[in-house]
């Protein structure tokens, strides 16, 4: 890679081990891919979830903030994915205290490195979405989908070590989606059907990422009427995100980049028809014996409105069974100021903040609470937590509730 | 004993050589939606290789799928030697390859043919990354 002097300056060790490390892991992944050259970064969002270290992540972050030599802060804004616990909750969730020492361990090194906590994967709702052309390195694909696709930014999925070294160095190599060329359209796909409910954009973008297949697939969509919300395209990209590994999608008339469709779509791509046949495919093959044993809203973590909107559904209810809503703790202080919280937990449910349901020991809570059977409106989350143990299944905000009342969704 | 061999070149490459068996599916690969790391089989039943141990395996995948937590868990499964030999695909994510250089697991990607259809399940292959090598020997 093509290297100014400034960077020269870090790798030969001039601003300390710390920012020379950074570099010389963001040159590895660089050259991997053939970028010529960095770009400069205005933010960085590290996931970064004590499961996710364990011991030897934590002992790594540990090595870089006992450095008492050179920088050993971030240079551009760095903020956090959802913790792996919500401290006041875990308890609750039946999480060990060694769970809890490494979650403290891995916020003191942190801190030490001059990060902000925020811990949140909906930081373009609630913190500083980033603007149109705006080259950041962002963590959690949900957050990468959509800022890349809504918000016309510039990311790659950037892992824990890629977007805490961004955040060290205030750059990240110029490959996929930084280049222009990456983020034209390389399927079509067109949409025959209106999806309402979160649920149901969820699994549409379920079903577009299945078929994209891969990080540097391009789905150029049309066919959506309207206008969506913020919260239906945060379920639709994160699941497509989810499924697929897409990084970056295009709603003709609608994303910053697809006025058009041949602003953005070469002649000639390949096309695909989705129907909601396909989206009901989708969520008939998540299905259990009727019983259900948890409910969960997260993944990604809940807004405002939708705390609001499951807030109303919970009036005069009772759960029989578990509902846990997991929300980020820019969001939880207004849900207790409005009364949700107590709304919500008043039917039996918990609030939970700072956190998401699967990167928090997901295969251990289960463990310990006998969980197995878990309704949720997320299809992110049905996609994931096959593979820690459990049966999902996707349902509307709606059913979910019933189900929490009943034990049982058909 | 008549050595015969079959070489593919990768356009991507990072790592160190390393030689073992192929353990091929033409599936996906994330650490977390896939795995069971403690018992370092594949967890996910809709997967491929469904039950299956990955320890000293050189896994010949199709493609990254998922999210980004598998550029921490590579380093934390190598760690604990509970880990894939090398991961070799038709094309890789970001993350992946972010997490083979904090993990050290050495990776391909990116042939001219699919090269899940390629190799053989089972066979012993290396993995040649400073060539951008894989080679698969038949004995």
């Amino acid at each position: 890679m093509k290297l100014n002097e400034e960077e020269q300056d870090i790798l030969s060790g001039k601003a300390g081990p710390v920012a020379c490390q950074a570099l010389q892991h963001q040159i590895k992944v660089g050259e991997f891919f053939g970028a010529e050259d960095f770009v400069p970064v205005t933010q960085a969002h590290i996931m970064a979830d004590s499961e996710s270290l364990g011991e030897a992540g934590v002992r790594w972050l540990e090595g870089l903030a006992a450095v008492t030599e050179g920088q050993r802060q971030v240079r551009v804004p760095t903020i956090t994915d959802p913790r792996g616990t919500d401290f006041a909750k875990a308890a609750f969730l039946g999480q060990k205290s060694a769970m809890l020492d490494l979650e403290r361990r891995t916020i003191s090194a942190f801190v030490k490195l001059g990060v902000a906590m925020t811990d949140t994967c909906i930081n373009y709702q609630t913190i500083q979405a980033p603007t149109r052309n705006e080259h950041v390195a962002f963590g959690d694909t949900g957050v990468v989908i959509y800022s890349n696709s809504i918000c016309g930014a510039r990311s790659n999925f950037e892992g824990g070590p890629s977007a805490l070294a961004a955040g060290l160095t205030a750059r990240t190599p110029r490959y996929g989606f930084h280049l222009p060329g990456q983020r034209r359209a390389t399927l079509h796909v067109q949409v025959e059907f209106a999806p309402a409910s979160l649920n149901e954009w969820g699994a549409l973008g379920g079903v577009i990422g299945r078929i994209a297949g891969n990080y540097w697939a391009v789905p150029v969509i049309e066919g959506l009427e309207g206008t969506p919300r913020s919260d239906q395209l945060k379920h639709f990209g994160a699941a497509m995100a989810s499924f697929g590994s897409v990084a970056l999608f295009h709603l003709v008339g609608l994303t910053p980049e697809a006025g058009r469709l041949f602003d953005i779509a070469p002649a000639g791509l390949p096309s695909h028809r989705i129907a909601r046949a396909d989206v009901d495919a989708l969520r008939k093959s998540y299905h259990s014996d009727g019983r259900v044993d948890v409910v969960v809203f997260s993944a990604p973590q809940l807004s405002l409105f939708e705390l609001r909107d499951l807030a109303d559904l919970c009036e005069g209810r009772r759960f029989a069974v578990p509902l846990l809503a997991v929300t980020s703790p820019q969001v939880k202080p207004d849900s207790d100021r409005m009364g949700y919280t107590a709304r919500i937990e008043g039917a039996g449910g918990t609030v939970l903040s700072g956190m998401c349901f699967y990167q928090s020991y997901a295969r251990e809570i289960a463990e310990a609470n006998g969980w197995k059977r878990l309704a949720t409106n997320s299809a992110k989350m049905v996609n994931i937590l096959g593979g820690y143990g459990y049966q999902p299944i996707l349902a509307s905000m709606e059913e979910c509730v019933d189900a929490a009342v009943s034990g049982n969704l058909a | 004993m008549i050595m015969t061999a079959k070489v593919f070149h990768a356009r991507h490459a990072m790592g160190r050589t390393v030689r073992g068996p192929a353990l091929v599916a033409r599936d996906g690969f994330s650490a977390r939606y896939d795995l069971d790391r403690i018992a370092g089989i594949f967890s996910r039943p809709t997967h491929k290789l469904a039950g299956q141990s990955y320890v000293g395996k050189i896994l010949v995948l199709d493609t990254a799928k998922g999210g980004v937590a598998s550029a921490w868990m590579l380093h934390e499964m190598t760690s604990r030697a509970v880990v894939p030999l090398a991961l070799v695909l038709n094309s890789v994510n970001p993350i992946l390859a972010q997490g083979a250089a904090l993990g050290d697991v050495p990776m391909l990607a990116g042939f001219d043919e699919d090269i899940t259809a390629a190799v053989p399940n089972g066979t012993e292959v290396e993995v040649n990354p400073t060539m951008g090598m894989l080679t698969v020997v038949a004995r």
